[in-house]
C-alpha cells in the first residue's frame, strides 16, 4: 500500500539561510507564527485605537496628551475632532475584523497546525502559502499608510457605505485618498486569504496521512476546512466590490453613485449608480465573514475542551454538521444588516427567517458543548478557562442576536449600541477568547516551553470580568436609544447615557491594560519558560505526536504517522492512561460516538 | 478555581439581568398607533431571551462546578438522551420559538411597511443632507413643486432647489427646519436624500427608515401624543453625523394650523 | 498500566467480515473501503493536490465573475442611463483564437502523454503545440487590446457609460486571469524541458486554460446580450 501523501509534496530540504528560515519561509509553521505576529501587532494597534475612542466618548473635550503627534489635523491641541473619531473608529474596526479575527484563529493557528493534525509534511503549495502571508502583510501596510496621507484615513466605517465612500473628498475629510487606500488594502487582503484557502482545502482533502479518514480529523481541522471554503466565496465577492469602489473614486465611473447628488452646493457629476448594490455586495461577504471569524474559534475551543474534559464530544458528527449548517445558512441571512435600508420590505421578512433559523445550529453547538461537560472530568487550566469563558460569551452574544434577527425590533435597535454590544460579544470577545485558549494550549508545542499558569489565570479572570463590564452595558444603552457611530453625545436625550460611557471607558482601559500581562507572559515564556514535554496535556491528536517539540521542519522527521484511531479517544483504558493517541497501533476498547 | 468560575458566571448573569428587570434603561414611551405590536414583540423576545440566557449560563456554571470535582476512579458519563436528544430539543424548542417570533414579528412589520397610507394622510416631504433635515409642506394647493438639484444652495437657503419664479406649485410650498404634525392625524412622509445615505429615526414614533440617494421612499405614521421628540440620523454620513438631528413637534390641530401659518409667513 | 486488549474496535467496524471469496468492492471511485474490510488501515485515494487546487481556484474565480455579473444586472436595471452599444466585431475573432488555443492545448497534451509514455522517437518536439497555444493566447490578448482601442476610438471609455464601464471591467478581469494562465503554460514548458513535468501539473494548467475559454464564452454572451 503506497503512502499517498509522499507522492505529491515536492520534498523541500531544511532551509539554510536566515532569510529562508525566518523571513521568506515556505514552512507552514513559520508562516503560522508570522500570521500570529501580524495579528498581535494588529490587535495592539486596534486596542489602542479603541482606547482613544472610548476616552473621547466618555470625556469628549478632553485633551488626550500627545494626540497631536498622531495627527495634527485630527487632534489640534490634543482634542480629537469629530472626523478624527470616525477615522479612528473605521480603522479600529477594519484592523480588528480583518487583521485580527480572520488572521489569528484561521490563518495563524490553521497554518501551523492543520498540516500536522492531518499528518502531512507541509501544505501542497508552500510558495503560495508564503505569498499569502506576505500579501496579507502588504495589505496591512497599505491600510496603515492611510494614517499618513494628508487628510487621514477614511471615516466611513468598516462598512464603507456608498455614496459616502464613493463620491470622493467632497464628502469630507478622509474620503479622498483614505478610501482608495482602504479599498486597495482590503482587495489585497482578499487575495492573500484566497491563496491561504487554496492551501487549507487541498491540505485537508489531499494531504491526509494513511488512516486519516475525514471523520478521523480533529474538530479544529473541520473548522478550518469549513472556514476556508467560506473564504473562497466571501473574499472572492468583496474583492471585485472594492475594485469597483476604487474605480468610482479614481476613474469617474458610477457603479454606486446615483445622479443628482448635491454636496457643498455642487451638483456631482455621477449618474445612475446604485447605493444598495454596494450594500448587497458588501454584506454578501460581510455576514459569512463573521462566521469565518467565529467558526475556527469554535473548532479550537472544542478541541481544547475535549482534551481538558477527558472525553470526546457528545457527538463529534453533530458538531461538524452544525458548523457546516452555520456556514451554509450564513449566505442566506445577510439582508438582516439591511432591514431598514430601503430594500423591498418583503425582502426584510424573507431574510429574517433564515436569520432566526441559524439560531438552531448555534444552539445545538452550545448544547453539545454543555452536554459534553456533563459527566466529564474537567481539568482547570488557563486554556480550559478561556474555553469555558468563550462559551459563556458566545451564549450572551447569541442571545442578543434573537432581537436583531427580527425586522420589527430592528426598527428600535438598528444602528444603536445594542448592535455594537451584540457583535462585540460574539466576535471581539468570543473569538478572542478562542485565540487566547489556542495560545495557552498550543504554545508549548510551538515554542517548546510552557506559559506561566499563574499569570495566565490572572489574565483570564481580569479579562473575563472586564469584558463583561465593558460590553454588557452596550445592550442597555441600545435599548434606550443610544445611537452608534456618534463621536459625542450633545443633545438632551443622550445626557443620561454619559455616566455609563464613562464606566465602560474605565473598564476598557483597565481590561486593555491587563492584556499586557498576556504579552509579558508570551514574551517571557518564549525564552525563559519551563521546558515543555512533547505532550503536556496528554492529548490524542497528531500535533502531540511529533518527534520533537517544537516539531522539526518536516513535522514528523521523515516518518509520517499512520492513524489507527478516531481523534478523541479519551476516557478509555490504555497503556498511556485514560487516552490513546491517534497514531498508536494499540488495540483499545474505543469510546463510543453517540451519533 | 472551577467553583469560583461557576459562582462568577452566575453572579454576572444575575447582575446583567437586573437592569433589564428593573427597566433601568428601556425604550422610550410609544406615541404611535403601530408601535404596540413592536413593544409586545420586544417584551416577548426579552422574556424568551432572558430565560435562555439565565438558564444556559446557570447550567454552564453548575456543570463547571460539578464536573471539575472528580476522582480518578470516576467514569465518564453520557448526557441522558445523548446528542440526539439535545438536537431534537434544539429543533423543537428553539425552532418553535424562533418561528413564532418570526411570524408575529412579520405581522408587526407588514403592518407598518406593507400597508398603504390612508387616502387623507397628510403629505410632508423630508430631505436629508449633510448635516441637517429640512421639511416641506405643500401649502394650500396641496402639491409639491418640482425640485431642481442644480439650484440647491445652502448659502441662499434654497434647501430644496425650488424655482418659485418659474414653477407655480412651488410658490406656496413651506420649507422648515423643524417638523410639526397634528396629533392623531396620519402623515405620509416622503423621503429623499440630497447627497448621501442618511436615516430618519424617531424613537418614540417607532419609525426608522434609511434614505437612499436616488430612491424616493415613504413611511406613514400617526402620532398620538402631544410633545417634542428628537429626529436623529442613524446612518453614518460624515463628520457631522453625531449632530444631525431635527425636532418633531406633535401639536393639537389648532396649534398646528397656527404654526403652519407662521411658517408660511416666514418663506 | 498493562495493555488491555479487547475485541476489535467497535467504532471502526461498519461492516461484518465476509466469507472468503466475497468482497465489498472497492467502495466506489474514492476507494474508501479496502476490499478486505479491514478498516484500521483506511486508505483513501487522494487526487493530486494540483487538481484539487485548480478546482478551488476556479470556484473562487467564478464567484468573482458572479459578483460582477450581479453588479451589472442591478446597475442596468436600476437607472435609465444605460446606453447600448455594439461590441466590436474583433471580439468574435478573438473568441475563435481562444477556442483554437484550447484545441491546440489538447493536441499538446496528447503529444506529451505519448512522449512521456515512452514514444520519444515518435514525438520530436513535445513542446511544439504548447508554444502554439502560447502564441494563440498572446494573440488573444493582442486582439482584446485592439478591441479596447476600437471602443475608445468611438468615444467609449471606462467612465463614459455604465455599459462601457462593465465592458472594460469584465474584459480586463478576464484578461488578467488569461495572463496568469499564460504564466502557467510557460511553467509547464519549462518543467517539460527539465523533465520535471508531472501529469497533474499539466492537467491542472490545462483545466485552468479551458475554463478561461468557457468563461470567455459566458462573458461574450453576457456582453452581447446585455450591453
Amino acid at each position: 500500500m503506497h503512502d499517498v501523501s509522499h507522492a505529491h509534496v515536492a520534498h523541500h530540504g531544511p532551509p539554510q539561510s536566515f532569510i529562508s528560515k525566518h523571513i521568506f519561509s515556505i514552512d507552514h509553521k513559520v508562516i503560522g507564527k508570522q500570521y500570529y505576529g501580524l495579528a498581535l501587532v494588529a490587535v495592539l494597534v486596534g486596542m489602542f485605537l479603541s482606547w482613544l475612542m472610548r476616552i473621547h466618548l466618555g470625556w469628549t473635550n478632553y485633551a488626550i496628551p500627545g494626540l497631536h503627534w498622531l495627527s495634527s489635523n485630527g487632534a489640534p491641541g490634543d482634542v480629537m475632532t469629530p472626523e478624527y473619531y470616525l477615522q479612528l473608529m473605521t480603522m479600529h474596526a477594519t484592523i480588528m475584523v480583518f487583521f485580527v479575527l480572520t488572521t489569528a484563529p484561521f490563518a495563524a493557528f490553521g497554518n501551523y497546525f492543520l498540516p500536522i493534525q492531518v499528518g502531512a509534511e507541509d501544505m501542497p503549495f508552500p510558495h503560495f502559502n508564503m505569498m499569502s502571508f506576505w500579501v496579507t502583510f502588504v495589505g496591512f501596510l497599505v491600510l496603515i499608510s492611510s494614517f499618513f496621507v494628508s487628510d487621514g484615513p477614511t471615516l466611513g466605517g468598516w462598512t464603507q457605505y456608498a455614496p459616502l465612500s464613493a463620491v470622493g473628498s467632497v464628502a469630507g475629510p478622509g474620503q479622498g485618498m483614505g478610501v482608495v487606500l482602504w479599498a486597495a488594502a482590503i482587495a489585497i487582503f482578499c487575495v492573500g486569504q484566497l491563496l491561504g484557502s487554496l492551501n487549507f482545502i487541498t491540505t485537508t482533502l489531499d494531504m491526509r496521512t494513511k488512516g486519516m479518514s475525514l471523520w478521523r480529523l480533529p474538530l479544529s481541522c473541520w473548522a478550518w476546512f469549513i472556514t476556508s471554503i467560506m473564504g473562497l466565496t466571501a473574499f472572492a465577492v468583496l474583492m471585485p466590490a472594492c475594485i469597483l469602489l476604487i474605480l468610482d473614486h479614481v476613474a469617474g465611473t458610477s457603479f454606486f453613485v446615483p445622479s443628482n447628488l448635491v454636496l457643498n452646493d455642487q451638483l456631482q457629476p455621477h449618474a445612475g449608480g446604485s447605493t444598495l448594490l454596494w450594500q448587497h455586495l458588501f454584506w454578501f461577504f460581510g455576514h459569512p465573514e463573521v462566521y469565518i471569524a467565529i467558526i475556527p474559534a469554535m473548532g479550537i475551543v472544542s478541541h481544547i475542551l475535549i482534551a481538558n474534559m477527558r472525553r470526546p464530544m457528545l457527538s463529534h458528527r453533530v458538531l461538524v454538521y452544525s458548523m457546516g449548517a452555520l456556514a451554509v445558512l450564513s449566505y442566506m441571512v445577510y439582508g438582516h444588516h439591511m432591514f431598514v435600508s430601503g430594500m423591498n420590505p418583503v425582502s426584510s421578512i424573507l431574510f429574517s427567517f433564515p436569520t432566526l433559523i441559524i439560531t438552531i445550529p448555534s444552539t445545538i453547538i452550545v448544547l453539545i458543548w454543555m452536554g459534553s461537560l456533563y459527566g466529564s472530568k474537567l481539568r482547570i487550566n488557563t486554556a480550559s478557562l478561556f474555553s469555558i469563558g468563550m462559551i459563556s460569551m458566545f451564549i450572551t452574544g447569541g442571545v442578543s442576536g434573537f432581537f436583531l434577527a427580527q425586522p420589527s425590533l430592528d426598527i428600535m435597535l438598528h444602528a444603536t449600541y445594542f448592535v455594537v454590544g451584540h457583535f462585540h460579544f460574539v466576535m471581539a470577545v468570543s473569538a478572542i477568547f478562542g485565540i487566547f485558549a489556542g495560545t495557552y494550549f498550543w504554545f508549548p508545542k510551538m515554542f517548546g516551553r510552557m506559559m506561566n499558569e499563574t499569570l495566565g489565570k490572572i489574565h483570564f479572570w481580569l479579562t473575563f470580568v472586564g469584558a463583561y463590564c465593558i460590553f454588557m452595558p452596550f445592550h442597555y444603552l441600545g435599548m434606550a436609544g443610544n445611537i452608534r457611530r456618534y463621536q459625542a453625545f450633545v443633545d438632551d436625550f443622550m445626557q443620561p447615557f454619559i455616566p455609563v460611557h464613562k464606566f465602560m471607558t474605565v473598564a476598557a482601559l483597565a481590561t486593555g491594560a491587563v492584556q499586557f500581562i498576556f504579552l509579558y507572559n508570551l514574551i517571557h515564556s518564549r525564552w525563559w519558560g519551563d521546558p515543555a514535554p512533547d505532550n503536556p496535556w496528554q492529548a490524542t491528536s497528531l500535533e502531540w505526536a511529533t518527534p520533537t517539540t517544537p516539531p522539526p521542519y518536516d513535522n514528523f522527521g521523515g516518518k509520517l504517522p499512520v492513524v489507527y484511531h478516531d481523534p478523541y479517544q479519551y476516557g478509555i483504558e490504555s497503556s498511556t492512561g485514560d487516552y490513546v493517541m491517534q497514531n498508536s497501533p494499540e488495540h483499545i476498547e474505543t469510546a463510543r460516538d453517540e451519533a | 478555581m472551577a467553583k469560583l468560575l461557576a459562582v462568577t458566571i452566575i453572579i454576572i448573569a444575575i447582575l446583567s439581568a437586573i437592569p433589564i428587570l428593573r427597566h433601568t434603561f428601556w425604550t422610550p414611551e410609544d406615541i404611535s398607533t403601530h408601535g404596540r405590536p413592536i413593544d409586545e414583540q420586544m417584551s416577548e423576545t426579552m422574556a424568551e431571551a432572558g430565560i435562555s440566557f439565565l438558564a444556559s449560563q446557570i447550567l454552564l456554571a453548575i456543570f463547571v462546578w460539578k464536573y471539575s470535582q472528580h476522582r480518578p476512579q470516576d467514569r465518564i458519563k453520557s448526557f441522558p438522551g445523548g446528542a440526539m436528544g439535545l438536537v431534537i430539543a434544539a429543533f423543537l424548542l428553539v425552532g418553535t420559538e424562533v418561528l413564532a417570533l418570526g411570524a408575529f414579528g412579520a405581522r408587526a412589520w407588514a403592518n407598518i411597511y406593507l400597508s398603504p397610507p390612508a387616502a387623507n394622510a397628510m403629505p410632508i416631504q423630508v430631505q436629508a443632507g449633510q448635516f441637517a433635515f429640512y421639511f416641506r409642506y405643500p401649502g394650500p394647493d396641496g402639491t409639491f413643486g418640482p425640485v431642481h438639484p442644480d439650484q440647491i444652495s445652502e448659502g441662499n437657503q434654497n434647501f430644496f432647489g425650488l424655482d418659485t419664479s418659474h414653477d407655480a406649485d412651488s410658490k406656496d410650498d413651506i420649507v422648515t427646519a423643524e417638523m410639526a404634525v397634528p396629533v392623531d392625524r396620519e402623515v405620509q412622509l416622503l423621503m429623499h436624500s440630497k447627497d448621501l445615505g442618511h436615516s430618519f429615526h424617531v424613537r418614540e414614533l417607532r419609525v426608522h427608515q434609511d434614505f437612499v440617494p436616488g430612491l424616493d421612499l415613504a413611511v406613514h405614521f400617526t402620532a398620538t401624543k402631544v410633545g417634542r421628540y428628537e429626529i436623529v440620523c442613524t446612518q453614518l454620513c460624515g463628520l457631522g453625523h453625531y449632530n444631525m438631528k431635527a425636532y418633531l413637534s406633535v401639536m393639537s390641530q389648532a396649534d398646528f394650523d397656527d404654526w403652519l401659518k407662521k411658517q408660511a409667513a416666514l418663506q | 498500566m498493562a495493555t488491555v486488549v479487547h475485541e476489535p474496535p467497535r467504532v471502526e467496524e461498519i461492516r461484518k467480515p465476509l466469507p472468503p471469496g466475497q468482497s465489498y468492492g472497492n467502495g466506489g471511485w474514492r476507494n474508501l473501503i479496502p476490499s478486505d474490510g479491514e478498516l484500521r488501515h483506511v486508505q483513501e485515494y487522494a487526487p493530486p493536490p494540483a487538481s484539487t487546487g485548480v478546482w478551488v481556484g476556479l470556484f473562487a474565480i467564478s464567484m468573482t465573475f458572479a459578483a460582477l455579473t450581479s453588479a451589472l444586472v442591478v446597475r442596468k436595471g436600476g437607472a435609465a442611463d444605460w446606453r447600448h452599444f455594439t461590441i466590436p466585431s474583433i471580439l468574435y475573432l478573438n473568441t475563435i483564437v481562444l477556442i483554437a488555443s484550447s484545441v491546440t492545448l489538447e493536441i499538446s497534451r496528447r503529444q506529451i502523454a505519448a512522449y512521456m509514455g515512452g514514444l520519444r522517437n515518435k514525438v520530436a518536439y513535445p513542446a511544439r503545440w504548447l508554444y502554439i497555444t502560447l502564441a494563440l493566447g498572446s494573440l488573444f490578448i493582442l486582439g482584446q487590446y485592439v478591441a479596447w482601442r476600437q471602443l475608445s476610438a468611438q468615444g467609449l471609455y471606462l467612465a463614459t457609460n455604465p455599459s462601457s464601464s462593465f465592458f472594460y471591467v469584465l474584459t480586463a478581469a478576464h484578461l488578467l486571469h488569461i495572463t496568469g494562465g499564460l504564466g502557467g503554460l510557460v511553467r509547464v514548458i519549462r518543467k517539460l524541458g527539465n523533465s520535471a513535468l508531472k501529469r497533474s501539473t499539466l492537467d491542472a494548467t490545462s483545466r485552468y486554460w479551458h475554463f478561461m475559454d468557457v468563461l470567455w464564452l459566458y462573458l461574450l454572451l453576457l456582453l452581447w446580450a446585455k450591453l
